[in-house]
């Protein structure tokens, strides 16, 4: 642990200096989305008895929120590091590919529960939102916050370009995304899709997520929390392995 | 990294560990062949040069050096320890300046610097932060964001970068590019007082008189082949010839003279002074009277364009 605690520290100032964008952006856009589909569905949809549909929409908009800034987070600082060159400086120090791994998805994780955090306050004037299950709120939030982190150091590392990386987050984590649950119940959708939706790991990051609020889901959380961990496991080792190998890092 | 530590305590201490040992390094990209068996040794307290034309290979045996690069085959130690095996001990011993221009527009220059230092461990490393801030004059700037800076700013933030460790062993690439005058002379003392006080200096740079006035011992790479490896002094000896040249202000140049045109003046190669006396010889018996007239020793710059034509 020699550089970990300031490439973590440097990632993170990294994000807070712009915070404007990289904070308040995003949270305004999930306001946008409660207010627009809040307003026009509200009296149109009903998922669970007892919860507004703005009620249910809020987990999904904050986890939504959480996912795609971590994601963005380690994708942009370190494609712009690649493209720059000044990746350099984080290569030159006796840094492990470890202590590089951990630095990275954990600034993403923290930008993305920041982010998760702002949209949650900005929305309590809204909606009264329970939270019954604490322990999977946090778990879940963790979990996907550090997976789309990975996930986002993994598009840098492969990509040659920073619009590779806006065709990774555009043709693989929005649709993926929109198509977990965030603005409906799966179980709302016809049997093909509900079935494919469950090959969606982030479907399962929403749906464990929402039933930390509501105590209810579409899936026993514990299957849930299985699966993402899975992801974790499988990612990060895909991660770890590219970082080792100092692939497209070290020529 | 328990065995790493344990496989160095056992390497016998040999009597002179050099500062930097490359043995049979390889690089291929591709078809291109970038560094072919490459063997160098710098010894402690060295300041050394590294030269060749553009695409030589310098950049990437730097590369290789600092871990940015791995080599095909072959193998390089810095302070004696592996840059793969022991990459931790190899990195902590090396400072990099490199060739390009680069800079992290998020930040300060004392942040900059700051986080540079963190990296290999140091966090509370402000006061020699500061001496290298003072001595490179970025002082001034230190609160500066980094964007904002003039290029041969920028440079200097490079070489403070290279610095913030203390490294025994500095590499520069090519620090003087598109830098003025004055820099360029303060970036040298500062170098010259780093390699007085024990640090090992290495650096590429395509102003030979650079070179020729501060290092010590000189490789020429020419398409990732060393062409020569000498001191400095002996590179110099190896043109035999000074350069004589004359302009006439009448009479016929004699044919029995020989010279090369440069520009209205001639010029004849001697291998003594002692020629001078015959070449003025010749000239006063053909009647002619000389305007100008110097004699010209060979530099490393002549040295080097020989080398490079004739291998
Ligand atoms: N990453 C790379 N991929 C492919 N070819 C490369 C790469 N890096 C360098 N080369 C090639 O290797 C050769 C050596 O390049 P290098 O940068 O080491 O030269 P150099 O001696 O530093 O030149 P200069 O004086 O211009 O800086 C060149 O032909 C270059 O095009
Ligand atoms: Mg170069």
């Amino acid at each position: 642990m020699t550089g970990f605690p300031t490439l973590l520290y440097k990632e993170v100032l990294r994000f807070r200096k712009v915070a404007f964008q990289t904070v308040a952006a995003p949270v305004l856009t999930a306001l946008l989305y409660l207010l627009i589909f809040g307003h026009v569905m509200d009296r149109h949809v009903r998922v669970y008895e007892a919860v507004s549909y703005t009620t249910f929409l809020v987990p999904g908009l904050v986890m939504m929120s959480v996912l795609q800034n971590s994601f963005a987070n380690s994708s942009s600082s370190l494609i712009q590091s690649k493209m720059t060159g000044n990746v350099v400086f984080v290569l030159l120090p006796p840094i492990s590919y470890l202590e590089f791994f951990s630095a990275y998805v954990l600034a993403a994780a923290i930008r993305g529960l920041v982010v998760g955090a702002g949209v949650l306050l900005v929305t309590t004037p809204f909606v009264a939102l329970p939270a019954r299950e604490l322990h999977w709120i946090v778990l879940f939030a963790l979990a996907g916050s550090v997976i789309l982190g990975a996930l986002g150091l993994i598009a840098a590392i492969l990509a040659d370009k920073i619009d590779q990386v806006q065709a990774f987050q555009n043709f693989l984590i929005m649709p993926l995304t929109f198509l977990s649950g965030v603005f409906y119940s799966v179980h709302s959708l016809p049997a093909f899709w509900q079935g494919l939706s469950h090959y969606n790991p982030v479907f399962y990051m929403i749906d464990g997520f929402r039933r930390g609020f509501f105590g209810i889901s579409d899936v026993d959380p514990r299957m849930g929390f299985a699966v993402v961990t899975g992801c974790f496991i499988a990612v990060s080792a895909v991660a770890l392995m590219l970082l080792k190998r100092g692939y497209k890092l070290r020529y | 990294m328990a065995s790493v530590e344990r496989y160095r305590i056992r390497r016998p201490g040999r009597a002179v560990m050099a500062a930097i040992e490359v043995r049979q390094v390889s690089k291929r990209f591709g078809a291109l062949q970038a560094l072919a068996d490459i063997d160098l040794e710098v010894r402690k307290g060295e300041f050394f040069g590294l030269l060749g034309p553009n695409g030589a290979g310098k950049t990437t045996l730097i590369s290789i050096l600092a871990g940015l690069a791995r080599a095909n085959t072959g193998s390089v130690r810095i302070m004696g320890h592996d840059v793969t095996l022991d990459y931790r001990s190899a990195r902590r011993a090396l400072g990099v300046v490199p060739q390009e221009l680069v800079f992290d527009p998020f930040f300060t220059v004392r942040e900059t610097l700051r986080n540079q230092s963190g990296y290999f461990g140091l966090r509370a490393n402000d006061r020699w932060i500061d001496e290298v801030m003072e001595s490179l004059d970025l002082t001034a700037k230190a609160d500066v964001n980094m964007r904002a800076l003039s290029g041969g700013m920028k440079r200097r933030v490079l070489v403070a970068q290279a610095l913030v460790h203390k490294p025994p062993v500095i590499v520069l690439d090519e620090p003087t590019a598109g830098v003025d005058v004055e820099l360029r002379q303060g970036l040298w003392q500062f170098v010259k007082r780093l390699n007085s006080d024990g640090h090992t200096i290495v650096l590429t740079t395509h102003y030979l008189e650079e070179a020729e006035s501060m290092c010590a011992r000189i490789a020429m790479l020419k398409q990732g082949r060393f062409v020569a490896l000498d001191s400095t002094a002996n590179l110099l000896r190896r043109l035999p010839s000074m350069h004589l040249r004359l302009r006439l202000r009448s009479g016929q140049w004699p044919a029995a003279l020989e010279a090369v045109d440069a520009g209205g003046a001639r010029v004849v190669k001697l291998r003594s002074y002692g020629e001078v006396e015959s070449v003025l010889t010749v000239l006063r018996e053909a009647r002619c009277e000389i305007e100008e007239m110097d004699l010209q020793q060979p530099d490393l710059e002549d040295v080097f364009m020989e080398i490079m034509r004739s291998k």
